[in-house]
């Protein structure tokens, strides 16, 4: 009996990895081959070499600190963006109005910067951290609210969100809080260490300690989706609310938590730019990341670990589009990044297949001898 | 007169295979041009595979099919067509699940596929007089230009009807057609399919139902596990004859309540009987929707006045009232869609009475929540499983402890490695095939996934009631009986069961009292040895009504 047991832990196991190779580490993987074919036929379209190109687009990337830091730069953002789609995707919402919340936490973080003028880091940082998720995640719970009560779709009230919450943002801004002649708040106090105080290399580049805040986010999204009981219920929410509500799960509450979660957790997005980065609030800072965080949230399957590596692609790619611009026009690298998240869609499911085939006979001795 | 027909179907040696599951062997089934004929059997009998075979959704492992076309003439071996040739054939089969545009009107649901078109438009006016004249010919009576979405359930059924007929069809096969029908509709789907077999139609009626058969049908055809047993000419049967014949086992079922083999439990029924019911003398007379006798502390649930809202009718629950002793099943007997769903989802929590109290064990769980109801010992064996029962992706370990995550947690944190112990435990007590807790639940047998239910409703807390409905259904024959005992276990434990089966056989076999639910309302109460499927006929049917609740 004690065989059968290891056995089924051992299977257990065995599937674990199977499913975590699956869903976070193989999309991302895949999607990148499929766009480097494609990529080379576009960049021949050009009458460029596609070596050539791709060289350079490294080169001007990871291959140099100011490169890699940008392109670290570009994935903390997409980290958030990213994750706060999937939490929402979880629990089996669309939430499409990361770009206003991640704009809302970089407010309420300026804001709170401004507030507390030269408090010591110790207390500024930690404050304006809550005052980003707070910001982001009190935008967030509107459409959740709004579901629960009403049954107003989260989709259409995200994306008017959008509007209403980026255009009250830019009037306060406009009105009272801007620096004469710009479009952005005074500057704050508060800020967090940049990679260039640590290495000259990284001079000019925007990551920041933030960065590890992406990291850390990540791994807390991880062990709330799939370790606790919250995270559970969400889970249940998101697949079948019928069979949540069957299991004591009060559904209307779990969609404004997660809708509440996915805006902090987008509004943290926003400190890359206002702690880490410029330490203001500037109109438009947000610049696309929150609507592309859908997209790293597709490509990385919604979990966690595929979407920090879908971040690191899709920041590699936008990054690398300047980097190439002198051989081919840097739109060919958007083109690229829609080829990626389609690449993804239409053939995970084939390459799921296959792999699965291809690891079930490996997988059947080791059950035959439990 | 239709024996001397000539054959408009014959089906000879069929066998059908899913895998390791044999759904049909050598299944052979003749239909003479223009009869009504029944196949009936019991679940799992396999006469929808087999009809399925003939429609040419599947095609046949081994066996012939043959055709006659538009249900006249020679017969032609179609064996292995499709369903585009069988609808060319006029062969069309009304499906059990409906398949239905919500939003389109009834004309255009009809004519979806072959719409008519005037230039690059839809000609909607046409479409609605062809299918105008064909609701007239064939007495299948509904209003063609209203959405799909605003129809009851009998009127989308003859939608369905309809769109098989304007393909052209002169074979009609329906499966199940009155599963959701209530006694009026089925009258006026027998006047229907009469007139189509009146002229020259000819109709393959699916069912287990045999009240229906007897009624309708000229001819029987009886399947029992994967094949056919019998076949029969209805003039020449009875009920009886038949019920044998779709196996001992419904009858057996029936009788082991009352058999030898269980006196002990016979015994008990008896003692309830005379103890529970307050004196035998009062309930001398039929008992009539009236079941207040019980003494309110040794009731282990109480409902009084239970009243749900509905949107078909102003209340799917109206006023029930009943209650229910420790070791005592109360089976709930009824037409499916007579309030049953919505009585059970009331007492469950799922969904809020407008009026009336549910009392678990003599306290007030009306305001409680789904958890705090289950808390205080209420289980549930939803009735589908597959919306409510199983988050059908998730593995079977995680199912096997839904609903009750919160005694599987320290604080917030899910505690993993008591999952996994609950999960081998019960995978083993309860013989869950393939025992490998990882599955997701989509991956296993109906039988298998209902015991995942049952062993997480019945092991996961220790519970005074347990509401069942439907437990069976969907379940291979094996697995029935292994629910069927574990019911009558837990009643042997002192465990209060409500049981909504739309099988009457089910309920005659397990229950101690019997009620059936006419439109929302309890239409009579029998104690089980005065129960019997003559007896309860018509009440179920509306024929025979309650008492105006006193």
């Amino acid at each position: 009996m004690s065989d059968a047991t290891a056995g089924a832990t051992a299977a257990e196991r065995a599937d674990r990895r199977r499913t975590l190779l699956e869903e976070a580490v193989l999309p991302p993987l895949v999607a990148l081959a499929i766009a480097l074919v494609v990529g080379d036929l576009l960049i021949l379209t050009f009458g460029q070499s596609p070596g050539a190109v791709f060289a350079m687009l490294l080169e001007g990337t990871w291959a140099n600190a100011y490169g890699f830091g940008q392109v670290l730069y570009k994935a903390t953002s997409l980290t958030f963006t990213g994750l706060a789609f999937a939490i929402g995707a979880r629990a089996g919402l669309f939430n499409i109005g990361a770009e206003s919340q991640l704009a809302a936490g970089g407010f309420a973080a300026a804001v709170a910067g401004l507030a507390l003028g030269g408090a010591p880091a110790i207390l500024a940082v930690p404050v304006c951290i809550a005052a980003a998720a707070v910001g982001g995640g009190a935008v967030g719970a509107v459409p959740g609210v709004l579901k629960a009560r009403f049954g107003a779709s989260e989709v259409i009230v995200t994306i008017m969100l959008n509007f209403v919450v980026l255009a009250l943002l830019n009037y306060v801004i406009a009105a009272h809080l801007h620096v004469p002649e710009t479009l952005h708040t005074p500057e704050i106090a508060a800020g967090v260490p940049r990679l260039a105080d640590l290495s000259d290399a990284f001079r000019g580049s925007a990551a920041n300690a933030i960065l590890l805040l992406a990291l850390a986010a990540a791994a807390a999204a991880w062990w709330y989706l799939f370790r606790t009981r919250p995270g559970f219920e969400l889970r249940a929410v998101g697949l079948q609310p019928d069979a949540a509500e069957y299991g004591g799960v009060d559904v209307g509450r779990v969609w404004v938590r997660a809708m509440a979660l996915s805006g902090a957790v987008a509004g943290l997005g926003g400190l890359n730019y206002v702690l880490g980065y410029k330490h203001y609030y500037e109109e438009g800072f947000a610049a696309g990341s929150g609507f592309l965080g859908v997209a790293v949230a597709l490509v990385g399957r919604n979990h966690p670990l595929g979407i920090v590596i879908a971040a690191l692609l899709f920041a590699t790619l936008s990054q690398g589009g300047l980097a190439v611009n002198a051989l081919v026009p840097k739109q060919m690298v958007e083109v690229l990044q829609a080829v990626v998240i389609l690449a993804v869609v239409t053939s995970v499911p084939e390459v799921r297949r296959v792999l699965r085939a291809a690891l079930r006979p490996a997988a059947k001795p080791a059950k035959a001898a439990a | 007169m239709p024996v001397t027909q000539p054959p408009a179907i014959r089906l000879a040696g069929v066998r059908k295979t899913f895998g390791p599951v044999v759904a049909n062997r050598d299944a052979s089934l003749e239909v003479a041009a223009g009869e009504i004929h029944a196949l009936v059997g019991e679940n799992g009998a396999g006469k929808s595979t087999l009809m399925r075979v003939l429609a040419g959704m599947y095609g046949p492992d081994a066996g012939t099919v043959q055709v006659a076309p538009q249900g006249a003439g020679a017969l032609r071996d179609v064996t292995g067509w499709t369903t585009a040739e069988a609808i060319a054939a006029g062969v069309g089969m009304v499906h059990q699940h409906f398949m239905l545009v919500p939003t389109l009107t009834v004309a255009e649901n009809v004519v979806l596929g072959q719409e008519l078109t005037k230039g690059l438009q839809l000609d909607r006016a046409r479409a609605e007089a062809e299918v105008r004249a064909l609701s007239q010919k064939t007495g299948l009576q509904v209003a063609a230009d209203r959405p799909v979405s605003e129809l009851s359930v009998g009127e989308a059924q003859r939608v369905e009807i309809l769109k098989v007929l304007y393909r052209g069809a002169r074979i009609l096969i329906l499966d199940e057609p009155t599963a959701v029908l209530s006694p009026p509709e089925v009258r006026e789907l027998w006047t229907v399919l009469r007139g189509l077999a009146a002229q020259g139609g000819t109709v393959v009626l699916i069912t287990h139902k045999l009240d229906e058969v007897v009624d309708i049908s000229d001819t029987i055809t009886v399947m029992r596990a994967g094949t056919t047993v019998e076949r029969i000419r209805t003039a020449d049967t009875t009920p009886q004859a038949i019920a044998r014949a779709m196996v001992g086992r419904d009858v057996a079922l029936a009788l082991d309540v009352m058999g030898a083999g269980d006196e002990l439990h016979a015994e008990r029924v008896e003692r309830r009987a005379a103890s529970v019911e307050g004196g035998a003398v009062a309930e001398a007379a039929p008992a009539r929707g009236r079941d207040s006798t019980l003494d309110a502390r040794r009731s282990a649930l109480e409902v009084t006045g239970l009243t749900v809202a509905g949107a078909r009718r102003p209340n799917e629950v109206d006023g029930v009232s009943f209650s229910v002793a420790p070791g005592e099943i109360l089976g709930i007997a009824g037409v499916e869609g007579n309030g049953q769903t919505e009585l059970l989802e009331a007492l469950a929590g799922l969904a809020r009475p407008t009026a009336g109290r549910i009392a678990l064990a003599g306290a007030d769980v009306t305001a409680l929540g789904v958890r705090a109801r289950a808390d205080a010992g209420l289980s549930h064996i939803p009735e589908d499983r597959h919306r409510r029962g199983l988050v059908l992706d998730w593995s079977i370990a995680d199912n096997l402890v839904l609903g009750l995550q919160h005694r599987f947690s320290a604080g917030a944190r899910l505690d993993g490695r008591r999952i996994d112990e609950n999960a081998r435990r019960l995978v083993r007590e309860f013989d869950i095939r393939p025992a490998d807790p990882s599955l997701p639940a989509r991956a296993l047998s109906g039988g298998n996934q209902q015991k995942i239910v049952i062993a997480r409703e019945m092991t996961g807390r220790d519970y005074h009631v347990l509401l069942a409905a439907q437990p069976t259904r969907g379940v291979d024959v094996g697995a029935i009986e292994f629910i069927h005992d574990q019911l009558r276990r837990a009643r042997a434990a002192g465990k209060a069961i409500v049981l909504v089966s739309a099988d009457l056989a089910e309920i005659l076999a397990l229950a101690d009292r019997v009620a059936v639910m006419y439109r929302g309302r309890f239409a009579t109460v029998l104690p089980r040895r005065e129960a019997s499927a003559e007896r309860l006929g018509p009440y179920m049917t509306g024929a025979a009504g309650a008492e105006p609740a006193a």
